[in-house]
């Protein structure tokens, strides 16, 4: 994959890519008043929050036999579209593939934002928010929920100096070329960039460290997806009873990634002008991998259903027979035919490849993605082994109230807002990287 | 506990209790009762149940508690220190009896064999007002109590056992 069309080099001097990429960061409109629409949206939705804070869980549709509802099918979406960052710049970066360079932060910037929310969702889905500190004063190394916390942590802390430290050099640049920024700005350019000047030893040693750190998130990105299926796995209950729920979740985690980070991509392309830097050639590639992922996820769904299917035992029957036939079918099927079988014959075609159509196969991608988590949560913990008989109506049907998805549109806004705020103070594509891949010398004044 | 499935008539009083007993809020139950029909007309049967937290020896509750809060309390009865309990639900998911529910106020909570009423040396709520006396609780470990007596004598079941969970709730049947 690394014979790279070639590119016009000629055209493109560092001063050049520099202007091009730092341009929009101080001169866009747009961002500002998305901010201001973005900040809007949550402190309406706040509110929401603050009545559910206010008067406990039951403002929300989860009863006796629902208790895991909405917000943990959001904590899985979050966390499986936050594997990202470890598929494209840790795993495709170890294996130096070329095309990856001008897209890998911005899959750093959507992990980061991501896994920060997927943390806070957890707190949201909590009954006693106030006593979340008990986790660690009372922690019992025995619970998945204290797997799950210290992993997510984790994963966020490395993920965040994967998205500073190959950055380094690029906020030494900022700090010099950004002269309309304001003080505190500048300052956080000064501190970030640790006196960077690009002399070699400087160069070695800040690449050994971002080498080091892509090699330490492999095996925390498995495990912090491998393990929130553990939350559903080490159950008894029928649909998540399964022993290939660890990479069945990696495997959609990277599915629901790749959409992301497809969007986000067209997304930056056009507002910040970037046609120059993710090219045609980006997106032809994301749509290969996409196939390529999506036939893994294909595979991990015929196991997961196909089997079971076929035995039918009991406890599984009921389950199975409404996600196929019954109440769930419209929404399991939407999620496996639109997120998985049609993307993947459609992106076997070079002309959905590109950018508008993959970007669009995507959205349908990452819908069908988050459907899919909603179907795995929910029809699970209305299907229990034993039924309770005589239960109020809204035991065995769940539907999230308004609070929940004015908490879940919050969370959805936070991510974005986290997002959009990181592109607006750091270049979302790497100068220097970008400009020693095409051969062009790296100036870095003092 | 040992429930007898003969002679339990279904009439739900030992759900009421509980929830009086108990301070239950609406809608939700710590125990309650179940008909399972079995077989085809005219050989038919009707298995009546009073269901509630089997306070199983090997729990999953109490192994997945990131706090602590679910714990063994003396006697092997299962219970969740309200203060300590966060709320978040890993309990509830992993109970294959879907014994437990969240509590408004935002913690867990579940049957707690009475215990406030057990130390004080009277019977679980639930047992003293059954009007068919059919419900049996005491000491398992001690041979002399009623619940033993009874289990000796008569066929018994535990709930999906198959679970793995070591119940210690026993339905005669």
């Amino acid at each position: 994959m690394n014979d790279l069309p070639k590119q016009e080099e000629t055209t493109l001097s560092f001063e050049k890519i520099k202007k091009d990429i730092l341009h929009p960061l101080q001169n866009h409109k747009g961002l500002e008043l998305w901010i201001v629409f973005l900040v809007t949206v949550i402190a309406v939705c706040g509110w929401a929050y603050i009545v559910q804070l206010r008067d406990g869980l039951g403002v929300t549709g989860m009863r006796d036999y629902v208790s895991w509802g909405l917000y943990i099918a959001n904590f899985v979406f979050f966390v499986a579209v936050s594997l990202v960052g470890m598929l494209i710049s840790s795993i495709l970066g170890l294996l130096r593939i070329d095309w990856i360079t001008p897209i890998s932060r911005i899959s750093e910037m959507i992990a980061v934002a991501f896994v920060a929310v997927s943390g806070l969702v957890i707190i949201m889905d909590m009954g006693r928010p106030d006593r979340v500190a008990n986790v660690i004063i009372h922690g019992r190394f025995q619970s998945p929920i204290l797997w799950d916390i210290t992993v997510v942590t984790t994963y966020l802390m490395i993920s965040l100096l994967l998205l500073i430290l190959p950055m380094i050099p690029d906020l030494a640049i900022c700090k010099n070329e950004l002269k309309k920024a304001s003080p505190i700005m500048k300052k956080i350019y000064n501190v970030l960039s640790l006196g960077y000047i690009n002399t070699p030893s400087q160069h070695k040693h800040l690449h050994r460290m971002i080498k080091t750190l892509m090699v330490l998130i492999v095996p925390v990105g498995l495990a912090i997806h491998t393990v929130t299926s553990w939350l559903f796995a080490a159950t008894l209950r029928n649909g998540w009873d399964t022993t290939i729920f660890g990479p069945y979740f990696v495997a959609g985690a990277f599915v629901a990634g790749a959409a992301a980070l497809v969007m986000a991509m067209y997304f930056f392309r056009i507002n910040y002008k970037l046609q120059d830097y993710i090219t045609d050639v980006q997106f032809d590639y994301m749509g290969k991998l996409m196939v390529a992922v999506c036939l893994v996820y294909l595979y991990f769904n015929l196991n997961e259903f196909l089997v079971p299917g076929y035995k039918m035992k009991t406890g599984d029957d009921v389950h199975l027979k409404e996600l196929f036939t019954g109440h769930w079918a419209v929404l399991f099927w939407c999620s496996q035919l639109l997120g998985n079988v049609i993307p993947i014959i459609l992106l076997l075609m070079k002309k959905f490849r590109k950018p508008l159509p993959l970007m669009l196969i995507s959205i349908f991608v990452l819908a069908s993605a988050w459907i899919k988590r909603y179907v795995i949560v929910i029809p699970t913990l209305l299907h229990p082994h034993l039924p309770i008989q005589n239960v109020p109506e809204n035991f065995v049907h769940y539907f999230p109230t308004g609070i929940e998805i004015a908490v879940t549109v919050l969370s959805f806004a936070l991510a974005l807002l986290i997002i959009t705020v990181l592109a607006k103070i750091f270049p979302v594509v790497p100068i220097c990287e970008i400009a020693e891949q095409r051969g062009i010398e790296v100036k870095i004044e003092d | 506990m040992a429930i007898d499935t003969k002679k339990c008539v279904g009439c739900s009083d030992c759900v009421v209790a509980c929830q009086t007993e108990n301070n239950v809020p609406i809608g939700y139950c710590r125990d309650w009762v179940v008909e399972v029909m079995d077989g085809t007309y005219p050989q038919l049967e009707i298995e009546l149940r009073s269901e509630r937290c089997n306070h199983c020896e090997n729990s999953p509750c109490v192994r997945c508690c990131p706090t602590g809060a679910s714990h063994y309390a003396d006697g092997g009865i299962v219970l969740v220190t309200k203060n300590e309990c966060i709320g978040c639900s890993a309990c509830i998911a992993s109970c294959p009896y879907d014994a437990r529910y969240v509590h408004p106020d935002g913690y867990v909570d579940k049957c707690t064999f009475c215990l406030h009423r057990v130390k004080k040396g009277m019977q679980p709520a639930c047992v003293a007002v059954c009007p068919t006396k059919c419900m049996y609780f005491g000491d398992l470990n001690d041979p002399r109590s009623d619940v033993s007596k009874i289990l000796k004598k008569r066929k018994h079941k535990t709930l999906i056992p198959e679970a793995g969970t070591k119940p210690q709730l026993y339905f005669l049947i």
